[in-house]
């Protein structure tokens, strides 16, 4: 326990800062490009008839920004933070791990340029071209090296849980992204996929949906195994449900995906299989999400006073509505009903902005004034406005759409008795949704305003402070199995 | 082995090693050791409070 040990290893600190900083910057533009097409939505002169502002070139680019922007580059960051901590040791390499910030940032600049001029290979969350598939491709190859490698060099015996969910979202996506990029150049802005018809569409949605399971899932669990017992100050609920929560997670969720091809030329059986999946998945999903919240079992107080852990636990109350909505979307004769409609849009917003945005943003709050040599952000109040902001809007965004969604889906299906003919036209059913658009506006407004918020804080919360530099003990010998940490500003 | 059978196989290989995953990790063996795994996570911090000023030089030196 010596201090003068001349075996210190200083954590990597400065890339899990430039990924928080990027997680809160590109929050704000992927969510503020998000609201602005809701807007367009409802008031379709905001793309200025000019083509890069077009819906169809920004919506993608939302995604983009929220999942593979803000989404990944707190995970990126998170996982970089975690996996020292709770192994005890230093990052494998800090300049590959500054080539996967750097890198990644490139891979969004690339989309944020692409996108907008309609270059794209038209793939649901993969419209990148191939030139950008294949530097993502490096980028993930650098990050596994790094984890990993930081893994293996561990000095504790155990690899804590939240490891193992990054380490499954960090392989997952590699193979997703390999498989599903696959793609014939004819040019070096346009590709066309390797697959063919129902083919393709299996392959997309094999990887659109176990886009969500692990990245926007398993990632973020591996987020909440970490934060959520740290800021609750006491280990999480049941670490044996917590292994066998890792093990049903992600050997379910790899089959998920036909639910998102029921009724199309996809086989009947891989349509029917998709959806016995789904609805097992609500088990694993369920248990993850009670070993979350029942973490705070006899500190319940804790809610009326930190704001931080407010967010991390609301966010595993929408990631369980999720997950119980999710496997009820996915039986085949409520698809009928809601494929298609906005209900589908609010469910994916529910998981995004209720569980994903909100656990990041938890975490946020956790980490930045600990990288910043502060006990806690410039303004705590502030973040439970951002609280009340985030969840109002969330409310007012996916309430609003499941009214529109279920009312598109009857309108599409109602039939006149007489001669079989549709009762509503498309148009009128985009009219009646209008109302419901503007609540959906109102809300994103809400949500924009809390990240603006946050940033604010953040700015002022790094001002004060100054960077962490951190050090960990490396073990001299066999009976120093826990080293001790220091912290001091520098 | 052709496709079918080896695809049956799989399932109940994976069934069985997943009831195998459950049978481990609520073994009364493995109580206290996931117990510690849980606690890890909080090692960093008892000495930080108690050590911050006797590392402040020495953190200097290396910078």
């Amino acid at each position: 326990m010596s201090q003068t040990n001349p075996l210190q290893i200083e954590y990597n600190l400065k890339v899990v800062r430039q990924f928080a900083i990027a997680t809160v910057i590109w929050g704000i533009i992927g969510m503020a490009v998000g609201v602005l097409i809701a807007a367009q939505l409802v008031w379709p002169e905001l793309n200025f008839e000019t083509p890069w502002l077009t819906y169809s070139r920004l919506r993608p680019l939302h995604t983009n920004a929220v999942i593979f922007a803000f989404g990944t580059s707190a995970l990126m960051g998170t996982s970089f933070y975690v996996v020292q901590k709770t192994c005890k040791t230093a990052l494998f390499s800090n300049k590959l791990a500054s080539f996967v910030f750097w890198g990644w940032q490139a891979v969004i600049l690339a989309a944020v340029i692409t996108l907008p001029l309609g270059i794209t290979s038209s793939k649901e969350y993969a419209e990148l071209e191939w030139p950008i598939d294949i530097l993502i491709a490096l980028v993930w190859v650098a990050y596994i090296i790094v984890f990993f490698g930081t893994l293996v060099k561990r000095t504790t015996s155990h690899i804590y849980v939240a490891n193992w969910f990054y380490g499954g979202f960090i392989v997952t996506i590699a193979v997703l992204h390999i498989v599903n990029s696959m793609a014939v150049p004819v040019s070096f802005t346009k590709s066309y996929s390797l697959y063919a018809g129902a083919t393709d569409a299996m392959v997309q949605w094999w990887y659109g949906h176990n886009a969500v399971g692990f990245l926007l899932t398993a990632g973020f669990l591996g987020m909440m195994y970490y934060f959520v017992p740290k800021q609750a100050e006491r280990p999480v609920y049941s670490y044996r449900l917590s292994v066998v929560h890792f093990w049903a997670l992600i050997s379910l969720y790899i089959w998920a995906g036909p639910h998102h091809l029921h009724y199309t030329a996809l086989p009947d059986w891989t349509q029917s299989l998709g959806m016995v999946m789904s609805i097992i998945l609500f088990v694993p999903s369920w248990g993850g999400m009670i070993n979350g919240i029942m973490t705070l079992s006899g500190a319940w107080h804790k809610l009326r006073t930190d704001p931080i852990l407010r967010f991390l636990i609301v966010s595993l109350s929408f990631y369980g509505m999720s997950t119980f909505e999710g496997p009820m979307m996915s039986i085949k004769s409520v698809n009928a009903l809601s494929h298609y409609t906005d209900w589908t849009v609010g469910h994916v917003h529910s998981g995004a902005l209720g569980w994903v945005a909100m656990i990041t943003i938890g975490a946020m709050y956790y980490l930045i004034p600990r990288l910043w040599s502060q006990t806690q952000m410039h303004n705590v109040r502030w973040i439970n406005i951002h609280f009340w902001l985030h969840t109002i809007g969330v409310v007012l965004y996916i309430v609003a759409l499941w009214i529109s969604g279920v009312m598109q889906g009857l309108m599409w299906r109602a039939v006149n008795a007489t001669d079989g003919t549709l009762t509503y036209s498309f148009i009128e059913s985009v009219s009646e949704s209008y109302p419901f658009w503007i609540i959906r506006v109102i809300g994103g407004v809400f949500i924009v305003a809390g990240m603006i918020l946050m940033a604010v804080n953040v700015y002022r919360t790094i001002r004060a402070g100054k960077p962490t530099v951190e050090y960990v003990n490396a073990p001299v010998a066999e009976n120093n199995p826990a080293p001790a940490t220091a912290t001091q500003s520098a | 082995m052709d496709y079918i059978t080896w695809r049956s196989f799989y399932t109940v290989l994976v069934f069985v090693l997943f009831i195998g995953v459950v049978w481990w990790a609520y073994s009364k063996g493995q109580k206290k050791n996931f117990d510690d795994a849980a606690n890890s996570i909080f090692d960093d911090e008892q000495p930080s409070s108690k050590t911050n000023d006797s590392t402040k030089q020495e953190s200097k030196n290396n910078e």
